[in-house]
């Protein structure tokens, strides 16, 4: 068989069900293979390569194993840069698979020629140019060896560039011999991520709890790449711990839960920033010290530091680690657990301290709309209040249910205010910022676990960036419902420029957008524009009841902060 | 930013002899030069060459930082597929053997030759080509002792020099690969 249809087999034997890319010359054999070799594989046409990226990660982040994207050579490959980059920022397991002109023509600028190794070498975790037909053959070692590499340690993307006569190429190849990566991990000399943590760091960690009076932990996105959510509430609860988290750790840890206190950092609420300027013992797990989440100056706080990350280079990076623990971080909670004393005190002072007299599920978690000292005018004003919003968002949405959030004040407002409960989900670019992910990620998502509910907020900007992918969504039946909050501006930007630059609002007016709805009647999705509180309830209400894709617009008042 | 965090004491930018085994691929040294400059690790030299395995390369680096910088750059290099192994080598010439060729082309007339043969000897230097106004010296030595002669025959009118990057070994029977 040819080295495509080794590809398409070694996929299908990987566990890969769909793929999300965009055709061209360069990957056409890989193309034909998918239809020749009767593959199990579903394709999934994006309207942007950017957006295939995007897909894989969002399909990723709830499958929990390495997706893949496709484009073709050039401008095509090209337009998967800023989907790596964000994978990579965020430690999500993409697999990019790009075609790649001619073997011989290579270095020659021919039609549609890009060095994709070197344009994504600082985005990915690591990457492959097939340079000949001689090594053809070796691309089924090439595809285990990418999924594991970007599904274990720390997760990241990785980059095949394959030729089209390297494509072409006859390779003897038997399906049955191939042993997927999860089954059967390569070995590879450069890549030894370690598992388990440093016993004697171990040790120094429960002697350090043991001796804090108030201890903290920051839950990261590295909670979700070892599905280790359950582990830390049983570390939180035996340990009696508060647990504030960073925008990736969202959903980690059950809103509604009495140690819970949010999202910290420069976007997040006054709680999570108390806990953290206050403690004395702070317990980063799977979380990389972001400028946006942990600023340098509270490293002279004084509080001790316990860092556990899979990546060493995490550790001490940004803020000076007094016990680093470097391991998976299932295996280090499983550790812990282990051998934390039965006896362990609990932290009640500072508990009620921080979060007051909540129990049980009656919490009412205070919103960070309730800092605004604005007093509710969106009545008079025609638009909804987004604390309205939310809070009939958190009172209708499935507590299980996949929410995305794009870039821009619906980010910070979703991401302070969104209550998900057990297997609920959190997804948004957090270290990139990237503009334009919460649809195709939606998507994405969506094809993880079609069981889910899974809504994307987005802004009136951003929705702007991706809204070509609702055709992909009526043509391959991907329920996700949108939500668009609406204020005609680059809400956020304007937001910086009112505070920083003197109020001179400069390229932030979306005059020119389109009426949303036509736009979603012209692919023939339903959809509804609300302008008052009193319409939330009931078009939320339509909008999770619809079976099929559905739009709601909500008007959003132009002055609305983000940071409440 | 981050480097604010860290130990003021620690501020003494020192350099390093950084040595590392790496697969020998195309695009490894690409991978290893970009990360440099994206990360702002300043460079002094990079020296590549085989190695007795045959599919593995050594490439020696001398950077310059604090503590804070040489740890990142270790551990940003270990986190390359490409890298095999990093280690930072000692820095006091008792433990360290680290050398660097140089060739340098001077300026020699006929009556000049004689005297520049001498300063070759004393130096252990060997005279890999003369012509008739000009000679290149070759010398193997460490960074201070190649400067050390570089300023002896400067007066003689230096055309032209080239050299390699140093390379390194920790003294002893330990090796990298052990």
């Amino acid at each position: 068989m040819n080295a495509a249809r080794a590809l398409v087999k070694c996929l299908e034997k990987e566990g890969v069900t769909s793929i999300f890319g965009y055709p061209g010359a360069a990957i056409c054999p890989f193309y034909d293979e998918l239809v020749l070799s009767n593959s199990s594989i579903e394709h999934i046409l994006v309207r942007h390569e950017a957006n295939a990226g995007h897909a894989a990660s969002g399909m990723a982040r709830i499958s929990g194993k390495p997706e893949v994207c496709v484009a073709t050579s050039g401008p095509g490959a090209t337009n998967l840069i800023t989907a790596i980059a964000t994978a990579y920022m965020d430690s999500i397991p993409i697999i990019a698979l790009t075609g790649q002109v001619h073997s011989e023509q290579i270095g020659k600028d021919v039609f549609q020629e890009a060095d994709m190794t070197g344009a994504v070498e600082p985005f990915v975790k690591h990457s492959y140019l097939l340079k000949s037909p001689k090594e053809a053959a070796e691309l089924p070692r090439i595809i285990r060896e990418a999924f594991h590499i970007a599904a274990t340690g720390r997760p990241g993307p990785v980059l095949i560039d394959i030729p089209i006569d390297v494509q072409l190429e006859e390779i003897s190849f038997s399906v049955d011999d191939y042993q997927p990566s999860s089954k059967a991990p390569p070995e590879i000399r450069g890549y030894k991520p370690s598992f388990s943590g440093n016993k004697l760091q171990i040790k120094r960690v429960i002697d350090a709890i043991a001796e804090s009076k108030k201890p903290l932990i920051c839950a990261g996105g590295g909670v979700f790449a070892r599905n280790a959510q359950t582990l830390m509430q049983q570390f939180a609860e035996r340990a009696d711990i508060p647990v504030v988290n960073t925008m990736m750790g969202i959903s980690s840890f059950p809103s509604d839960h009495r140690l819970s206190c949010g999202m910290l950092g420069m976007h997040g609420k006054q709680l999570p920033n108390r806990a953290l300027n206050e403690c004395d013992l702070l317990i980063l797990l799977g979380a990389r010290v972001n400028d946006r989440a942990i600023s340098p100056s509270n490293s002279e706080r004084g509080f001790k530091v316990i860092h556990v990350d899979i990546d060493p280079a995490e550790i001490g990076k940004n803020l000076p680690a007094a016990i680093p623990v470097v391991g998976d971080i299932y295996a280090v909670l499983e550790q812990i657990l282990e051998l934390l004393p039965k006896d362990l005190g609990k932290h009640d002072e500072w508990c009620n301290y921080l979060l007051g007299n909540k129990t049980g599920a009656n919490v009412v978690i205070k919103s960070s709309f309730d800092d605004s000292d604005d007093n509710n005018s969106s009545e008079e004003k025609n638009v909804v209040s987004p604390k309205e919003f939310y809070g009939s968002l958190n009172k209708l949405l499935p507590k299980d249910a996949i929410v995305t959030a794009d870039v821009g004040q619906n980010q910070i407002w979703t991401a302070n205010n969104i209550q998900l409960g057990e297997g609920g989900r959190f997804l948004t670019s957090g270290g990139m910022g990237t503009m334009g992910y919460s649809v195709p990620c939606a998507v994405g998502a969506k094809r993880g676990n079609p069981e889910r509910e899974v809504v994307a907020i987005c802004g009136d900007g951003s929705f702007q960036m991706q809204f070509m992918e609702l055709a992909t969504m009526i043509q391959h039946g991907i329920n996700i419902k949108i939500i668009i909050m609406a204020n005609n501006r680059l809400g956020m930007v304007r937001e910086l420029q009112k505070l920083k630059y003197q109020n001179n609002l400069t390229a932030v007016f979306l005059d020119g957008s389109p009426d949303f709805i036509k736009l979603a009647d012209a692919y023939g999705i339903n959809g509804e524009h609300i302008s008052n509180n009193k319409d939330v309830d009931k078009a939320l209400t339509t909008l999770l009841a619809s079976k099929k894709p559905y739009i709601l617009v909500v008007d959003v008042d132009a002055e609305e902060r983000s940071i409440l | 930013m981050s480097q604010a965090n860290h130990n003021s004491n620690n501020n003494n930018k020192e350099k390093h002899t950084i040595s590392a085994l790496v697969e020998n691929n195309a695009g490894v040294l690409s991978r290893i030069s970009g990360l440099f400059a994206r990360r702002g690790f300043n460079i002094h030299s990079l020296a590549v060459g085989v190695t007795e395995v045959p599919d593995v390369s050594r490439i020696t680096i001398v950077a310059e930082g604090d503590d804070y910088v040489l740890e990142q750059i270790a551990k940003q290099l270990n986190k390359l597929v490409d890298v095999i192994k990093v280690r930072t080598l000692p820095k006091h010439g008792s433990e360290l053997l680290s050398r660097e060729l140089m060739l340098v082309k001077v300026s020699c007339t006929p009556s000049e030759r004689q005297e520049l043969i001498a300063i070759a000897k004393i130096n252990d230097a060997k005279i890999s080509d003369v012509s008739a106004t000009a000679m290149t010296l070759e010398l193997s030595a460490n960074q201070q002792r190649l400067s050390a002669f570089e300023e002896l025959i400067r007066p003689y009118g230096i055309k032209e020099i080239a050299r390699t990057g140093v390379i390194a070994l920790q003294k002893g029977a330990t090796s990298l690969n052990s």
